[in-house]
């Protein structure tokens, strides 16, 4: 997926800095490598940004969530002190790093054979109705962005989107809209399966293992 | 070290050589188009599978390295049938658009598609296509070409040490980038046009004007700056199409600097294609015969009394010219002769205080490097590279005495001026291989004398001098200059040298001056009304427009000449095309007035003539070689003057008669050096 991103849009801010509890953060994530190895830390700082954006995004009058600017893309290459070009590489390479603003809730649809095969083509096309946007878009109030992604590895419980950092599992039409519903209105989501499966057993129950099972109180 | 089988020929390498590296030592050649001698290896084209005996799968054979009793085959069915795979799968997003590709002839991409290309696409789906990129008024971009080898993002991170082109993006979105489009500020990025396997970078003043199988090369030496590059003239008929890089390890490797590669339009914008008399009346340059300005010439010389006549050499003067010029000023009784036209007053009788003695190849021994008065990166691109690939080797410390300059390596400012010596005593404490680099602009300074008593207290203290290192260096500018000070294009007994010349002129004390492509402001406009100008040279510049006579001469491409650079190395350039017009080769034309003289010189064709200088000058080391120079210290006395050391160039891309004549080099001095680039970013 080719992600979108204008450097000289209005969109992207002047600067960036990271605030006192992310510096904190940051330099601990620093600290995990060897004296001169530094610049191994780009990836945590570069999720770092991320998520200092979207606290910001939670905040502000017109919500959105979180993605890296270019001015934070400096800042960390200036921090690691490595050349930018080695960071944008970097935040270009991986998916889980936006490039550009998205809605507070990301919604990543998995579309990869098993979900696909389970249904996830109707999640989709849900989604899109719902939310009155297409795949790659937002919607105008900033909450939603919608997605397509690769396999997530929760195939066992498909279709499953992931929003933000959570999973959402075992989906179907109307629970895949009840979801978007309470985040819409801030009611609090139950992550994982939507349908009370535990782990990833067998929708009929647990099959093997069963005394692990009994042990985990699941049956 | 390991032994290994490769097609079944058992060779013993060093550990950690590659199996390509190694069956490139038996002569077995591999395909590739990632894998670049000179730069890190990163193995994503996988062109380069071998079969290795016991291994799963066909290996890459530039990044495994040999082990004990390996048996490689590198083309076996299976190897072939990888490698077949590799060239569909990058021919998949490739456009066949061969015949309008300027890489097309000379195309690692076409060529390996021959040995391993099916004849016939089995993809029927859409090709991707992907946006040109703005590199600037030198390379030119079709990224659709591009095949994702990343020779040119580690080229110019590596060697250049500029860190802009990165791979953004993954999969089939992978590409080559600037990210925020901006020109590449290199002094080397030509370069990236030769590294690039496909047509994805190519040369852009030399776009679509020619192929590579109709032009004619030449080797030659590069007089832009006095490294003395070794290059590749690509001509068709009577123009220069192009330059490209020869390989020398001991000079430039395999890089040029980008004016060496792109001043050459130069070569064919506003030459002196016939001579040319001023009339006495209207005060207006006329055409005029050769036999006419030589005459001429003729007639002012002898008139004049030997001690009131000069010359002078410039920048770009050959080997032979200049000791065809001297010749003739002996015959003609005249002392007042001199080839630092810039006033950089190098010891005129001290070998080791003109030369570069670590030599270029040496630098890589150094642990210490302290540049005085010296910018390596405009002045000599290619030691500068040198320098940064010593500091990439094992991270040579660099101290610069005098104003801080953007150099592509960490560095230590010792201070702007002189009180910098101390600074540099501390600097090269405990240092086993110290080099120093004088620049120059050093040799204009008015402090001379005191600035090399200094050095020369350095070099003491610190052992620089030493019976199995010479770490002191002149870095000269002028490609020319090295060569004609070893032939001893000096002021003679009695006479003058190139301050006093000027001033002599000024007074109107001198009576006829030979200008040999000396387009110097500072001696040009010095010169007074009086003095009789005769000026040789090839290009329409600041010489000829106020010159009595011009005699139109060759330009480096147009004849066969010698030069020595900064180290002494002494290499000859070979004619790619003729001279335009009525235009000669310098020596030719200095014989011809020497008959116009009534002195001919000794000497009838080219072969004389190196013969004569062989014989007369035993010094002179053999072609390609150098002879160490003997150390007798630097001399110097006086007192250091507060002045700043500065550079030598300030604008990379106009420092002599062809790049001023090259509308690339005015692009570029107006991208990189006005600033213009900041412009276009923001654009």
């Amino acid at each position: 997926m080719r992600k979108p991103f204008d450097l000289n849009a209005d969109y992207q801010p002047k600067d960036f800095k990271f605030r006192p509890a992310f510096k904190k953060k940051s330099a601990e994530i620093i600290a995990n490598y060897p004296k001169g190895k530094q610049q191994s830390a780009v990836m945590g700082l570069l999720d770092l940004a991320q998520r200092q954006v979207a606290e910001d995004g939670a905040k502000a009058d017109k919500p959105y969530g979180g993605w890296i600017p270019k001015a934070a893309m400096d800042h960390i290459a200036e921090v690691l002190d490595m050349p930018p070009m080695k960071v944008y590489e970097v935040a270009t390479f991986y998916s889980m790093y936006n490039l550009a603003p998205v809605g507070k809730y990301l919604v990543q649809i998995c579309g990869t054979s098993p979900c696909w095969l389970c249904g996830a083509g109707k999640i989709k096309k849900v989604c899109e109705d719902h939310l009155g946007i297409k795949l790659w878009d937002s919607t105008d109030d900033g909450l939603f962005t919608l997605m397509e992604v690769e396999c997530l590895g929760a195939c066992v419980n498909a279709p499953m989107v992931q929003i933000n950092d959570d999973y959402y599992e075992d989906l179907n039409e109307e629970l895949m809209i009840k979801i978007l519903d309470d985040l819409k209105a801030g009611r609090k989501v139950s992550v994982g399966s939507q349908t009370g499966r535990k782990a990833s057993m067998a929708a009929s129950g647990p099959t093997t293992l069963m005394d692990e099972a009994k042990k985990a109180k699941v049956v | 070290m390991p032994k290994l089988t490769i097609n079944g020929v058992e060779i013993e390498v060093e550990p950690g050589t590659s199996i390509l590296q190694a069956a490139e030592e038996i002569g077995v050649e591999i395909p590739r188009f990632c894998y670049h001698d000179r730069l890190t290896v990163p193995a994503n084209c996988r062109m380069c599978l071998v079969d290795l005996e016991g291994a799963p799968k066909p290996v890459a054979s530039c990044a495994m390295a040999c082990g004990d009793g390996m048996v490689v085959h590198t083309e076996s069915p299976r190897a072939k049938k990888a490698r077949q795979g590799v060239m569909e799968f990058l021919l998949i997003n490739h456009p066949l658009d061969c015949p309008i590709c300027d890489q097309g002839g000379e195309c690692d991409l076409q060529d390996q598609a021959v040995a391993y290309g099916y004849d016939r696409s089995r993809y029927h789906e859409t090709k991707r296509s992907v946006k040109d990129k703005e590199l600037g008024p030198l390379v030119e971009t079709v990224m659709t070409r591009c095949i994702n080898c990343t020779r040119c993002v580690r080229f110019a991170e590596e060697i250049a040490g500029v860190d802009d082109i990165g791979q953004l993006h993954r999969g089939e979105d992978a590409e080559i980038t600037t990210f925020i489009e901006k020109s590449i500020d290199s002094e080397l990025s030509g370069n990236l046009v030769d590294v690039c396997p496909v047509g994805a970078l190519t040369n852009k003043p030399y776009a679509y004007k020619a192929r590579p199988w109709e032009l004619k090369k030449t080797q030659s030496i590069d007089v832009h700056d006095a490294v003395g590059s070794n290059i590749r003239i690509d001509a068709r008929g009577r123009e220069v199409m192009r330059v490209m890089p020869r390989l020398n390890e001991a000079v430039n490797e395999e890089w040029i600097a980008d004016k060496t590669r792109y001043a050459l339009d130069g070569l064919a914008a506003g030459r002196l294609d016939r001579p040319y008399i001023r009339n006495g009346r209207t005060k207006k340059l006329e055409e005029a015969s050769w036999s006419e300005a030589l005459a001429l010439a003729a007639k002012k010389i002898k008139a004049a009394d030997a001690k009131s006549i000069a010359a002078l050499v410039g920048d770009l003067a050959d080997v032979e010219a200049v000791t065809a010029l001297k010749d003739l000023m002996a015959k003609l009784g005249v002392p007042n002769m001199d080839c630092r036209v810039d006033g950089a007053l190098y010891p005129t009788d001290n070998r080791a205080a003109y030369l570069f003695n670590t030599t270029i190849e040496g630098l890589e021994q150094a642990d210490s490097i302290v540049l005085i008065g010296t910018n390596p990166r405009t002045e000599a691109a290619m030691i500068n590279a040198r320098i940064r690939k010593t500091w990439l080797a094992k991270r040579v410390k660099v101290a610069v005495l005098g104003e801080a300059c953007d150099l592509n390596y960490p560095y230590t400012h010792l201070a702007d001026n002189a009180d910098g010596f101390a600074a540099a005593d501390k600097f090269l404490k405990g240092s086993k291989s110290p080099v120093i680099i004088v620049g120059n602009a050093v040799y204009k300074r008015s402090d001379l004398s005191a600035v090399m008593a200094e050095v020369e207290k350095l070099c003491d203290k610190h052992k620089v001098v030493r019976k199995d290192w010479n770490g002191f260096n002149a870095l000269h500018t002028a490609a020319g200059r090295v060569g004609a000070l070893e032939i001893g294009f000096v002021p003679q007994k009695g006479g003058m040298d190139i301050a006093k010349i000027v001033k002599a002129s000024a007074d109107d004390k001198l009576d006829v001056i030979y200008l040999m492509g000396v387009d110097d402001a500072d001696v040009i406009s010095g010169l007074g009304k009086k003095t009789f100008k005769i000026y040789q040279g090839h290009h329409g510049d600041l010489g000829a427009s106020h010159a009595d006579i011009i005699f139109p001469a060759a330009a480096y491409s147009e004849k066969d000449a010698s030069y020595m650079n900064t180290e002494g190395r002494l290499q000859r350039a070979h004619k790619a095309v003729s001279a335009p017009g009525e235009a000669k080769e310098d020596w030719a034309i200095i014989r011809a007035l020497s008959d116009a003289l009534d002195c001919a010189l000794p000497y009838n064709d080219l072969y004389e003539l190196r013969k004569s200088i062989r014989d007369n000058y035993a010094a002179m080391p053999q072609l390609d070689e150098i002879t160490a120079a003997e150390w007798s210290g630097l001399g110097g006395k006086g007192k250091l003057t507060k002045a700043k050391f500065t550079a030598d160039v300030d604008n990379f891309y106009m420092t002599n008669v062809i790049c001023r004549a090259s509308a690339v080099m005015r692009a570029c001095s107006d991208a990189f050096v006005s600033g213009e680039s900041n412009k276009l970013a923001a654009e």
